[in-house]
C-alpha cells in the first residue's frame, strides 16, 4: 500500500505521524478517528504489499497477523486491531515507549564506550525473561537482534517483530520442504541455518549474539551474505570475547559462549536459565569456556566440522514442553527449629523430583531475619553470617546427586519468610517450590495463615510440602 | 457460517451424541457428515436415522466406503473376515429404505468454497487414503479445479492432520492441536483430514471432529470426551467382534 498521509481514516482509526518506512511496511502513529480516548499509545503496521499480489513479501506480515493476536504479557506489545488480510492488510498494536538495544549500541559506539558489565547483566537478563515468557506461549521468536528488542524505562525488555517467528500451534507458514534458511544471518541461530525452525534454545543463542556485540562491539560470526557463510557457526566458535576486552570477566564469558554453543543441547535449556545465571554471576561455575582466551583449536573446527556436514531438519517438540522439562526447582531449607527428618525428608523429595528432569537447575534458598546480622561486630557481618549458612546449605545438599543439575545456594534476608520465598519464584522463574510441610507450622494453619499455607496460595507454580515420612521414626515406634 | 465436520461416526450413537451436543455449544450453524455412518458400532439403524433427520434439516452428507459395504448380503464364506462380519450383520440392521438412502449418497459436495469428500477427490470412487502430503496435494488440486473452492474437508484416515502451502511448492503437514482454532485465510488453499467421530484410533478414545468458521476463516479441530465404556460393551452384548469393542476403548 502507498505511504498514507497523516489525517487520513483507515477503518476507524486516524493515521498520525509515519514512524518508519521499511522495505516491508510503514509504521504509523495512529489515535481513534472518533476521538475515543485510547488506553496507551498505538501504532499501525501497514505492509507495502497484500496478499492479493501473491507475493511472498507479504508472508511475514501474515505471520505476525497470526501470532501478535494470541500473545499476551508485558514482553510483548498489546494487540489492538487487525484488519483484513486480503482486503486491508494492517497492525495496530501499543506504542512501547523506550529505546531499541539498536539504539543503547549506536549510543555506546557514538560516545567511544562499551555497556559496562553490570549493565549487560541486567540487559541480558531482561531480554533473556522476555524470551522465556513468549517460549511459555509456545512461540518462538527467531528473529531476535538489536533492533527488535525494545527497553522500557523500567528495565524490562519488550520483543517486537513477529515476522519470521514461529507458534507450535499454527501451521508454520515459512517452513518448506526445502528448509531454507530464514533469519537475519549476523543473529540466526546454526540450527535456522539448516531450516530448523521452532527450538527456543535458538532465541538463546540471538541472546548471545546480542551479549557479544554489546561487550566487544563485533559480531561473533560476522554479517555473512551467503548461505556458506552463515554455516560457519555450525561448527566454528567465535573469538573468545575477553580477548577483545580484557576487563570481562570469566563467567561473563562463560554465559556468552555458552548461549553460543553450535550444538542447540550444549547452550542453556531454557531462557529461564539464563537469566538466572546472569542475575546471580557469583554462582556461576566458569569452565575452560569462560577461561579460554586463545580460541578453539583448528583440529576441533575440522572435527565439528565433519559432524555439522550430517546436521539436517529434526522437528521440534512443543517449545512450552521443551522448557518445561528444565524447570528451576527451589528448595527452602529452615536453618532452625529443624529436625534431622525434615532436612532428609526435604532432600529425599528434591532428589526424586530432581530424578525424573534432568537437565533441571536446583536452587537451594534459606531465609534470615534482618536482625541476625550487625554492622559492628565481625562474627554477625553480613558476610560471614551469609557465608554460614550458604556452608550450611551445601551440607544439606551434599548427599545429593547433583552431577546434571546446575545448583547455587541463596540467603535471603527478610523478616516475611513466606513473601521473602514468593518473590524468589516470581523473580527466577522457579516452577516448583519444594518445601517443609510441618517445620514452618502446619499444625497452627487452623489459626493462622502459616508460612507453607501463605506461600501454596501466593507462589506463581508448584509447591510440594514434604512431610516427615521417615525412616527413623518407624524405627522408634517399633522399638 | 459456522460448520461442524464429522466423519466416520461407524455405528456409534454415544459418540455422535456426545459429538453434536459438542457442537451445539460452539455455535454450529450447519453440519457436515463425510461418510461412513456405518459399520463396527452397535448402532447403525439410529445412526443412519439420526443423519437422515440432519439432512433434512440442511445437513451436506457425503458417501463413504462403508456406505458400499453394507450393500452386500448373504456372503457365505466359511471364514469371514472381521470387517465382512461386521458388513454382513450391519447389513442385516438396516431397513432396505436405509441401505438405499445410503447407496444413493454423493459422492462429494460443494458449499460455496468448501469441498466435501470422503477420501481423496482426485478420485473418489477409489477410496484412497490422503495420508502424506503428496496424496493430500492430488486431492487438493482436483478439488480447486473449481475456481471457488478453498478448503477441502474428509476423512477416512481417522486422525486429524491440516495440509498447507508454505513458501514451497510441496503441501505441508500440520498436526493440529484440540482445542486451538487455526487462522486459514481464504488467500490460502487447505485440505483437512477431520479424523472420526465414532472409531479413533491414535491412542486415545475421544471423538474427533472440527469446526470451520468461513466467517473469520479459523479452523478448530475438537476432541470430546463421552461414554465409550458403553459403546463398547453395547458392541459386545450386540455380539460383534471384541476387536471392536476393544478398539473403542483404547482409542486403538
Amino acid at each position: 500500500m502507498k505511504r498514507l498521509a497523516a489525517g487520513t481514516e483507515l477503518d476507524g482509526f486516524r493515521i498520525g505521524a509515519c514512524l518508519h518506512a521499511g522495505g516491508m511496511a510503514h509504521i504509523y502513529e495512529v489515535t481513534y478517528a472518533d476521538e475515543r480516548a485510547a488506553p496507551f499509545a498505538m501504532v499501525m503496521k501497514v505492509p507495502r504489499m497484500t496478499a492479493g499480489d501473491g507475493a511472498e513479501n507479504i508472508v511475514g506480515f501474515e505471520v505476525e497477523h497470526q501470532i501478535l493476536q494470541v500473545l499476551h504479557g508485558t514482553h510483548v506489545p498489546r494487540f489492538v486491531a487487525a484488519g483484513d488480510l486480503v482486503s486491508l492488510p494492517y497492525l495496530v498494536m501499543e506504542h512501547v515507549q523506550g529505546l531499541t538495544l539498536q539504539q543503547v549500541l549506536d549510543a555506546h559506539t557514538h560516545d567511544l564506550t562499551r555497556a559496562t558489565v553490570p549493565e549487560m547483566a541486567q540487559l541480558g537478563a531482561a531480554i533473556a525473561r522476555a524470551a522465556h515468557s513468549l517460549h511459555q506461549q509456545n512461540t518462538c521468536h527467531l528473529d531476535l537482534k538489536p533492533a527488535n528488542v525494545l527497553l522500557h524505562p523500567d528495565g524490562h525488555a519488550v520483543l517486537l517483530d513477529f515476522g519470521l517467528s514461529c507458534h507450535a500451534h499454527y501451521p508454520d507458514l515459512l517452513a518448506e520442504e526445502l528448509r531454507k534458511a530464514v533469519g537475519s544471518p549476523a543473529w540466526i541461530a546454526p540450527e535456522q541455518v539448516v531450516g530448523v525452525r521452532g527450538d527456543p534454545r535458538s532465541d538463546i543463542f540471538a541472546i548471545g549474539v546480542m551479549l557479544y556485540e554489546l561487550a566487544t562491539g563485533e559480531l561473533p560470526f560476522g554479517n555473512p551474505q551467503t548461505n556458506g557463510g552463515m554455516r560457519q557457526r555450525l561448527w566454528m566458535d567465535p573469538t573468545p570475547p575477553r580477548r577483545l576486552r580484557d576487563d570481562l570477566p570469566e563467567w561473563f564469558q562463560e554465559v556468552v559462549l555458552r548461549c553460543l554453543e553450535p550444538e542447540a543441547a550444549k547452550r542453556y535449556p531454557s531462557a529461564a536459565h539464563l537469566a538466572f545465571d546472569l542475575e546471580h554471576p557469583e554462582q556461576i561455575k566458569v569452565t575452560q569456556r569462560g577461561q579460554q582466551i586463545q580460541g578453539t583449536p583448528f583440529f576441533t573446527h575440522v572435527k565439528r566440522w565433519l559432524k555439522a556436514a550430517g546436521m539436517h531438519y529434526q522437528p521440534s517438540p512443543l517449545p512450552s514442553q521443551q522448557i518445561d522439562e528444565v524447570p528451576i526447582l527451589m528448595v527452602a531449607v529452615p536453618h532452625h527449629d529443624v529436625s534431622d527428618a525434615t532436612l532428609y525428608s526435604l532432600r529425599q523429595a528434591v532428589a526424586r523430583s530432581l530424578g525424573i528432569r534432568p537437565g533441571a537447575r536446583l536452587a537451594v534458598v534459606t531465609v534470615i531475619s534482618p536482625n541476625l546480622s550487625s554492622t559492628s561486630e565481625h562474627d554477625k557481618s553480613e558476610t560471614t553470617l551469609h557465608r554460614q549458612y550458604r556452608t550450611m546449605l551445601q551440607q544439606w545438599a551434599q548427599p545429593l546427586d547433583l552431577d546434571d543439575h546446575q545448583t547455587s545456594y541463596h540467603v535471603l534476608e527478610a523478616s516475611d519468610v513466606a513473601n521473602a520465598l514468593v518473590r524468589y519464584a516470581e523473580g527466577n522463574n522457579v516452577s516448583m517450590i519444594v518445601m517443609g510441610a510441618a517445620t514452618h507450622g502446619l499444625q497452627m494453619q487452623r489459626f493462622v495463615a502459616t508460612v507453607p499455607i501463605k506461600v501454596a496460595m501466593e507462589a506463581p507454580c508448584t509447591v510440594i510440602l514434604v512431610k516427615q515420612s521417615l525412616p527413623f521414626e518407624l524405627l522408634n515406634s517399633s522399638s | 457460517m459456522k460448520y461442524a465436520l464429522l466423519s466416520d461416526i461407524h455405528s456409534n450413537l454415544h459418540a455422535l451424541d456426545a459429538c453434536l451436543a459438542h457442537a451445539q455449544t460452539q455455535g454450529v450453524e450447519r453440519i457436515a457428515i463425510l461418510g461412513d455412518l456405518v459399520s463396527y458400532g452397535a448402532f447403525p439403524s439410529e445412526v443412519v436415522a439420526r443423519c437422515q433427520a440432519l439432512q433434512d434439516e440442511g445437513a451436506v452428507v457425503v458417501r463413504g466406503n462403508h456406505e458400499e459395504l453394507v450393500q452386500m448380503h448373504n456372503v457365505n464364506t466359511p471364514n469371514p473376515s472381521l470387517g465382512s462380519q461386521t458388513a454382513q450383520w450391519t447389513h442385516d440392521q438396516l431397513s432396505p429404505a436405509q441401505r438405499f438412502w445410503l447407496e444413493t449418497l454423493p459422492l462429494t459436495e460443494r458449499v460455496d468454497q468448501l469441498f466435501f469428500v470422503h477420501a481423496s477427490a482426485d478420485a473418489p470412487e477409489r477410496w484412497r487414503y490422503v495420508e502424506d502430503e503428496r496424496i493430500a496435494g492430488l486431492s487438493l488440486d482436483a478439488a480447486c479445479s473449481h475456481p471457488d473452492v478453498r478448503y477441502v474437508f474428509g476423512g477416512h484416515v481417522h486422525h486429524q492432520s491440516l495440509y498447507y502451502r508454505g513458501t514451497g511448492r510441496q503441501l505441508m503437514a500440520f498436526k493440529p492441536t484440540a482445542g486451538v482454532p487455526i487462522p486459514t485465510p481464504k488467500h490460502r488453499q487447505w485440505i483437512a483430514t477431520i479424523g472420526s467421530v465414532g472409531q479413533p484410533r491414535d491412542g486415545n478414545p475421544r471423538v474427533m471432529y472440527a469446526v470451520f468458521d468461513s466467517t473469520s476463516a479459523k479452523l478448530t479441530f475438537h476432541r470430546v470426551a463421552y461414554d465409550h465404556r458403553a459403546a463398547a460393551s453395547a458392541v459386545r452384548e450386540a455380539g460383534l467382534p471384541e476387536f471392536f469393542a476393544l478398539r473403542l476403548e483404547t482409542g486403538k
